[in-house]
């Protein structure tokens, strides 16, 4: 076990600029999002301010949208609960592997920190930084981004009364393009992810036909078809296994 | 029934917070299972998909733009463009065809 203290390859401050710097793009990105976000906050009846409230604390695209979906539709906290760790399963396995990322004599104040903003765009620069991570540069990103995040939500909120209809249509997608954004490039180098993106579309579809399914909640279906699709991929085509990495580092 | 937008606020902080913070200061190892390997790689792609269809056409005004920007965005995103780029090509999209369709 290496106890030694983490030496730092930059500065505090240099990481710190690193960070916003990297993190711009990605709040201009965030600012576009969530401001459609904000429409589904305002279409399940939240406030600007509790839009912002939730953007700040939650910072998840598809957490927050499925949060909105539930609220709107008046489900239970616990529906809320169990679909709130399916959207954002993700993130267990993007910290499984951030915390292999940080020097094992960072804090647990860091950890505590950087944890509260793994997203899928904060974790894929932080993974894609060389050696251990700075908790520092991660805080220089979220310095930027997370403004961005939580305004462009309270903004969607209080423009999108103003919008016409037209544009409210258009802006709506953003979101679902981000989605695809997201799970379109990993389609493109993994034929199986592929496949299982087109089946999961048409499973989706297919809910809508059956009497059962029709008429259980939107949230509940998702949550069934992500555990039933998932684990028959991870039966039928598990991932290889990866080599112990740098165990007992 | 109506319940607390706050009390629903919290649920969601806590679960997200909990998922995100726990494999950070808890688990040092790497998992072992397979199967839950696996299960984690494709639960991403497989939710975001199923959100995604058929529930974008639903959002438009009309369901044929709403389509039409799922098939541009998987064709653009395909090609390299980026979160900004998938996002506001839909927007764009659905905006010029409901010029004609709506």
């Amino acid at each position: 076990m290496n106890t030694a203290a983490y030496t730092r390859t930059v500065p505090r401050k240099t990481a710190l600029a690193q960070g916003f710097r990297d993190g711009i793009p990605i709040a201009l990105g965030y600012f576009a999002v969530s401001f459609s976000l904000g429409i589904a906050a305002r279409n399940a009846g939240l406030s600007a301010w509790q839009g912002f409230l939730a953007s700040l604390l939650v910072t998840a695209s598809a957490g927050e949208y499925v949060g909105f979906t539930i609220i709107s539709i008046g489900g239970s906290y616990l529906e809320m609960a169990l679909m709130m760790f399916i959207a954002n399963a993700r993130y267990l396995l993007m910290s499984c592997a951030l915390s292999q990322k940080f020097h094992p004599a960072t804090g647990l104040l860091h950890r505590l920190a950087v944890g509260f903003y793994v997203t899928d765009e904060l974790f894929g620069i932080a993974i894609g930084r060389d050696g251990f991570l700075d908790p520092y540069y991660s805080y220089g990103a979220i310095l930027i981004a997370s403004p961005c995040w939580s305004v462009g939500t309270a903004l969607g909120v209080i423009m999108g009364n103003l919008l016409p209809l037209r544009a409210v249509s258009a802006l709506s997608v953003a979101l679902y393009g981000m989605f695809i954004a997201i799970i379109v490039p990993p389609s493109r180098k993994n034929r199986i992810v592929a496949a299982f993106v087109l089946i999961s579309f048409a499973c989706s579809y297919g809910a809508t036909f059956v009497p059962f399914l029709a008429n259980l909640s939107g949230g509940t279906v998702t949550i069934l078809l992500t555990v039933i699709i998932s684990a028959a991929a991870a039966l039928f085509f598990p991932i290889p296994q990866k080599e112990d990495e740098t165990d007992g580092k | 029934m109506e319940n607390n937008v706050y009390l629903y606020i919290l649920v969601m902080v806590l679960v997200t917070y909990a998922i995100r913070v726990l494999p950070l200061t808890l688990i040092r190892k790497p998992i072992r299972s397979r199967f839950i390997q696996s299960f984690l790689f494709y639960v991403p792609y497989v939710t975001l998909a199923v959100m995604t269809f058929p529930a974008i056409t639903q959002a438009t005004q009309s369901p044929i733009a709403g389509f039409a920007a799922l098939v541009v965005g998987m064709i653009l995103s395909w090609f390299g463009a980026s979160l900004f780029q998938v996002a506001a090509a839909c927007c764009g999209i659905v905006f010029l065809l409901e010029l004609f369709l709506c």
